[in-house]
């Protein structure tokens, strides 16, 4: 695997780089340090920036007016995107825009007009609604939310839990029961308006994440047009699926950055801090946890990048996704962990970003399919056969 | 009122009771004598002593009003749920909310029955 950049990538990386340490780390020294917003004024400037650079809504693809990047440069952008303080659970805060929802490129020309073409313009915001009070590892059997119709519009009636801006969107994409399979042939995806009668955004669910909170929602007898399905009846969850597998790089990527970041500041910090007559890092035991750092960060890199390559190549790479994933999310917390070791005191405290990063990094490894689920995809894959 | 409010019982908003408080995190609400809430504000990560700090600020603002308060580490999320619970109950923001710059959510908090404790992921 070819680990070097072309010249294209780096000026990429570079700018991006410039663009946090000039634009966005200043700004972040007055705002709360759990902060998850810029003022409206920062955020609007930085936007016309992103615009100029050509980078502003990221993934979108160039058929819809977006750059149209690969797979790879932008895994290596989210890796830059993260390396200041807000940058796990809101790269650059959101100045490089969204996407909308993937899943509604696939949307029929009608719901692109009334949803797709509205969320790219920056006009509607949309949620995804999956995960259930029963569970979010395994949600094609977890999902108990269910719909039936009713002349010519669905019924749902059901509960969501972590859904992430739900109180703020406009739209959701809501994944329904619709048939008496209990796995995944009987579950519909829907578009649903979130001021329909019956859609409820019930409370804020508080975690870690200082910022960017779930929610719970729920479904009381809530009408759907039958225009608002997307794609076939009881066939919403590969739709589901998708997403949760093309997510898996960007996510990785995203923990590594913070990572990338905590490792710079614990070296820095050992080359300057004096203990016992002497720096720290002159002493082995610290020495020790930078090399560790540098091994957990390169192992990231490396199985990100195996991935993404794969990815941008047209070849299979949910394993190489799915151990990204882990490896990523996990390595990471380590080398932040270790990093607010060998700060000490300093560490611990709002000071500085590491114990914002350890917070979010600990969900890291649920969100988006727990380390344990990792593991089974690429279980089913080495293994095949019975054991799918 | 909603089971989503502040629960800790109002005080009144003295330089004494502000004084016993622990210089820790949190979020907080400020009322007058007739019970209409002024502000709901937190303490957050550059507040010097805490809720201490953010209160006294207050105290001279606006005199010896009352102030209920909850310690939290997740100030930004409680803030943003108790404004949100606020302006599902009156229809707006506190008067001392009015410049808040960002989005605000809509809670629909009366609907809701127990709120889910399980620990599904």
């Amino acid at each position: 695997m070819d680990l070097a950049l072309s010249d294209e990538q780096q000026m990429v990386v570079d700018t991006v780089r410039r663009f946090v340490r000039e634009e966005i780390v200043p700004l972040e020294a007055d705002l709360d340090p759990d902060a998850g917003a810029l003022h409206p004024d920062d955020f609007d400037r930085l936007v016309g920036v992103t615009k100029e650079m050509g980078f502003y809504g990221l993934d979108i693809p160039a058929e819809f007016g977006g750059p149209g990047l690969d797979v790879t440069t932008r895994a290596l952008m989210a890796i830059e995107m993260s390396q200041h303080r807000a940058g796990l659970y809101n790269p650059c805060y959101g100045t490089f825009g969204g996407a909308g929802l993937a899943q509604l490129y696939e949307a029929t020309e009608d719901q692109k007009e009334r949803y797709l073409f509205p969320a790219l313009r920056g006009e509607k915001k949309g949620c995804f609604a999956l995960t259930e009070p029963s569970g979010g590892s395994d949600p094609a059997r977890a999902i108990q939310t269910k719909g039936h119709l009713d002349g010519g519009e669905w019924i749902l009636n059901g509960s969501k839990l972590y859904i992430s801006g739900a109180d703020k969107a406009d739209f959701a994409l809501v994944f329904a029961r619709t048939s008496d399979d209990p796995g995944r042939n009987g579950v519909t995806a829907f578009i649903v308006d979130t001021d329909t009668p019956g859609f409820n955004v019930l409370r804020v669910v508080h975690t870690l994440r200082s910022t960017h909170y779930a929610t719970e929602i729920q479904f009381d007898e809530m009408r759907v047009p039958v225009g608002n399905v997307l794609g076939e009846v009881n066939r919403g969850f590969a739709i589901a699926n998708d997403r949760l597998s093309r997510q898996r790089i960007p996510y990785a990527a995203g923990c590594l950055g913070a990572a990338i970041k905590a490792q710079e500041m614990a070296i820095d910090w050992a080359k300057n801090r004096e203990t016992f007559g002497g720096l720290l890092a002159e002493k082995q035991a610290i020495q020790w946890m930078i090399v560790d750092n540098e091994i957990d960060i390169r192992h990231a890199r490396y199985c990100i990048l195996e991935a993404a390559q794969r990815a941008d190549r047209g070849e299979r790479f949910r394993t190489e996704a799915a151990m990204a994933k882990l490896v990523a999310s996990e390595a990471s917390g380590r080398v932040v962990d270790r990093a607010m070791q060998i700060h000490g005191g300093l560490g611990m405290t709002k000071d500085l970003p590491l114990e914002r990063w350890y917070r979010e990094l600990r969900i890291r490894r649920v969100g988006e399919g727990p380390s344990e689920v990792q593991r089974l995809i690429m279980a089913r894959e080495i293994l095949g056969g019975s054991f799918k | 009122m909603s089971g989503l409010d502040i629960r800790n019982e109002w005080h009144a908003l003295t330089s004494d009771n502000i004084a016993a408080l622990p210089a820790q995190l949190g979020v907080y609400e400020i009322a007058d004598e007739a019970g209409t809430t002024l502000k709901i504000g937190y303490a957050g990560g550059h507040s010097l002593f805490g809720m201490r700090s953010v209160l006294e600020e207050e105290l001279a603002e606006h005199g010896e009003v009352t102030f209920r308060h909850e310690f939290t580490h997740g100030y930004l999320t409680r803030w943003n749920e108790l404004l949100m619970v606020h302006h599902a109950s009156h229809g707006e923001l506190p008067p001392g909310n009015h410049d808040h710059n960002q989005p605000l959510g809509t809670l629909s908090p009366g609907t809701q029955n127990t709120p889910q404790q399980n620990g599904a992921n």
